[in-house]
């Protein structure tokens, strides 16, 4: 029945404006964040310093790499390379597991101290740490959702190149995978100074 | 590509075996109807939840339930009609049935997605009754979720956010396709300034779905996880700001409603000039002023929030801001006007729905200016008066567009016509019992009664006499349109391809249309206002 031709400019098109609607997703909460830095500058500050500034740049790297093997993925779809584009997406994969498992252990470090979400030694400390920290949670946290489901989306696409569906002249789905890889590395990249660095 | 032997309607086409060819249906116009059926049941719903709490409040003290379900009554009545009637309603029912048509094109751009946005309305449907149901009863919070109370009570509010934000979600995507849509499929021949203007209306508030609701998605999430993990983003005890939240919600929400009226303005303007059999006057001022509303009324949220402890800088600003809405909605009122000014009017079902939109939509506009200045804001602040204005202009805006739609694509969509002398019938017991149901609500809510309140003092008394009789006058209206429609689906008179003689496309295509919507390559011949040397109708006239 679908005899519409594949639109690889609308598909595109569609892509990019999904994207906006998750960046303004995020918007929501770095409104809450520059409004709260904002109201407790020092607290801010001394919370930062809690945290550990190695595991946020480890993954920071480990995402801008998974990016760049994201695009060399396609550059090879491109040249009908399936054997290297499968490699390189695999790769990006893998990262992003490198990703999630540096977050459990970061995670799971502030929960050995007795930091989470209303623990009774968090809600000893003053209200601007409370905040910060809840911050902390809510925004790495829906970030660490969207890298599920980037993951997710690159098993699929990763199908999707073994049975040829994705291909030299069809590989619009590779790239729509691409783009949201890159905005959620992208958004890491706004967290990463926000959290770990400027406080 | 002439089949013209043998066109087969799209609700003929089945590739599944009986409801399957519905649900599992990638064609636009099914899609549509899908949409059009759901939101009316749940509309129906909505209605009798209505009229329950009219009843409530008929006499002073406890009438028929207790308070806790009184709360939770407007709290649903609110939901249902909000995120699951008034929002989807236009632009999901008829924007997915003539979008397409309208432009010349076969579907949307993405028509799988098009059919995952109406199971994720299902899904989210289903979350927001499940809510109803289970747990510590149906949430009673109003249908904004204000924090705190939304953090702490006991409710069902978890599940049921969860709802909105899948519900959002549909949202977001249906605007996302009817862009790419009207960006990529439109025939060649159409240009931007050649576009009905229904799809212009519904070209400004896809953007608007696109770019507002992802704030209520991050909104109604926080309310979720503070819920679920107690972080305190909202909690004052735990250093969190309920303003905030307020700001957030509205952000959204007040765009949201230029997602319930913008595609009825649409509807609107479709119909006027056909029934005026003019060309519509100020095309582009029409066009342009309903980007202007999206643009605008992103900018006006917090005018919700006069009396919630905003700097007086602030409120002067966003009152400012409010008022220049004004000029577009008024842009597109004085056009309708004029397009009648010295037209051929002829009167049929439709043009009386349109009508009344201008009359009852004016209303609420005009409430809505007092409601936008801070100073008389402060006075009628949360007061029956917010509640007759937002019916005014929701209902009386939307809700009769949306009646003036489905009378006015009826014979397109079934090929057939229904009773006019009922459905005129229906619609002076709908336009009188309205009146009467909220006109009250401004008188009463200017002397000092407060919304959402169960119980009231005996000088409010007549007041709420007198609207419950209307809502019931309006509930016979609703009744009489409904069995009218439903009963002409099968027993109608057949219509052909253009009882109107109107000039958009999707008059030129069979009634019901084919699957594939045209039945030879459409042609673009005329403007879609031009109604000079339209052919009659030979199967109707």
């Amino acid at each position: 029945m679908s005899n519409i031709h594949k639109d690889y400019l609308g598909s595109k098109f569609g892509m990019w404006l999904f994207l906006f609607t998750e960046i303004l997703l995020f918007g929501g909460l770095f409104i809450l964040y520059s409004i709260y830095l904002h109201k407790y500058p020092t607290e801010f500050h001394l919370a930062g310093k809690e945290l550990n500034v190695y595991f946020g740049g480890g993954n920071t790297v480990a995402l801008v790499t998974s990016s760049l093997f994201m695009a060399m993925s396609i550059s090879a779809i491109q040249k009908d390379d399936k054997k290297l584009a499968i490699t390189f997406l695999s790769i990006t994969l893998a990262l992003a597991f490198v990703f999630l498992t540096n977050k459990y252990f970061e995670w799971g470090a502030k929960f050995h101290h007795g930091i989470y979400p209303d623990s009774p030694a968090l809600l000893e400390r003053p209200k601007g740490e409370i905040i910060f920290f809840g911050l902390y949670f809510v925004m790495t946290g829906l970030h660490g959702i969207h890298v599920i489901i980037g993951a997710i989306i690159i098993i699929y696409t990763l199908f999707m190149l073994k049975y040829e569906k994705v291909n030299k002249d069809d590989f619009v789905l590779l790239e729509n995978a691409g783009l949201y890889w890159h905005l959620v590395d992208l958004i890491w990249i706004y967290l990463f100074p926000l959290f770990y660095l400027i406080l | 590509m002439d089949k013209n032997s043998e066109v087969i309607p799209f609700l003929n086409d089945n590739k599944y075996p009986g409801i399957f060819g519905w649900i599992f249906s990638t064609d636009h116009k099914k899609i549509g109807l899908l949409y059009m059926y759901s939101t009316l049941i749940l509309f129906i719903i909505g209605v009798i939840i209505g009229l329950l709490i009219r009843i409530e409040l008929i006499a002073p003290g406890k009438t028929i339930v207790d308070p806790q379900t009184y709360n939770a009554f407007f709290t649903v009545h609110g939901v249902i009609m909000i995120f699951l009637f008034v929002i989807p309603s236009i632009p999901a029912a008829f924007g997915n049935l003539f979008l397409p048509i309208q432009i010349g094109a076969e579907d949307v751009a993405f028509p799988k997605l098009n059919l995952f946005s109406w199971w994720l309305y299902i899904i989210g449907l289903i979350l927001i009754l499940f809510s109803l149901f289970t747990g510590k009863g149906a949430p009673d919070t109003g249908w904004t979720f204000y924090v705190p109370f939304s953090e702490f009570t006991t409710t069902n509010v978890s599940v049921a956010v969860i709802g909105v934000f899948i519900l959002g979600f549909s949202s977001i995507l249906t605007g996302l396709n009817f862009i790419t849509t009207v960006h990529r499929l439109r025939m060649p021949e159409m240009k931007w300034m050649k576009m009905p203007l229904f799809v212009w209306a519904l070209y400004a508030t896809a953007w608007i779905q696109v770019l507002a609701t992802p704030i209520l998605g991050i909104t109604v999430l926080l309310i979720f996880v503070e819920r679920m993990f107690g972080i305190g983003l909202f909690d004052p005890a735990k250093g969190g700001d309920p303003i905030l939240y307020q700001h957030l919600f509205w952000i959204y929400s007040h765009p949201a409603v230029y997602i319930m009226v913008v595609p009825a303005m649409g509807v609107i303007t479709e119909i006027i000039p056909v029934f005026a059999r003019k060309h519509i006057f100020g095309y582009k001022a029409i066009a342009f002023s309903s980007l202007a509303i999206a643009f605008a009324g992103s900018l006006v949220w917090a005018h919700h929030m006069y009396t919630s402890g905003m700097s007086d800088t602030a409120v002067i600003i966003f009152s400012f801001l409010t008022f220049i809405v004004a000029i577009p909605t008024a842009i597109k009122v004085f056009n309708w006007v004029a397009t009648l000014y010295k037209g051929s009017i002829i009167v049929e079902p439709p043009l009386l729905f349109a009508l009344s939109f201008i009359f009852l939509f004016s209303i609420g506009g005009l409430t809505g200016l007092i409601l936008g200045a801070a100073g008389t804001d402060i006075h009628v602040h949360d007061t029956y008066f917010v509640v007759g204005h937002f019916h005014y202009t929701i209902f009386g805006g939307t809700g009769f567009g949306f009646f003036g739609a489905m009378h006015y694509w009826f014979p397109k969509i079934y090929g057939r016509m229904y009773n006019k002398r009922i459905a005129t019938i229906a619609w002076a017991l709908l336009f009188i019992g309205f009146n009467i149901l909220y006109f009250p609500m401004l008188v009463i809510g200017m002397m000092g009664m407060p919304r959402r309140y169960y119980d009231y003092l005996p000088q409010y008394h007549t007041g709420h006499i007198i609207s419950t009789v209307g809502s019931w006058i309006l509930a016979v209206g609703l009744i009489i349109m409904f069995y009218n429609l439903f009963k002409s689906i099968k027993h109608g008179e057949k219509v052909g391809k253009n009882p109107w003689e109107a000039a958009t496309l999707e008059w030129t295509t069979p009634s019901p249309p084919p699957t594939l919507n045209f039945v030879s390559e459409p042609k673009l011949t005329r403007g879609p206002y031009d109604y000079k040397g339209v052919e009659e109708d030979e199967q109707y006239s």
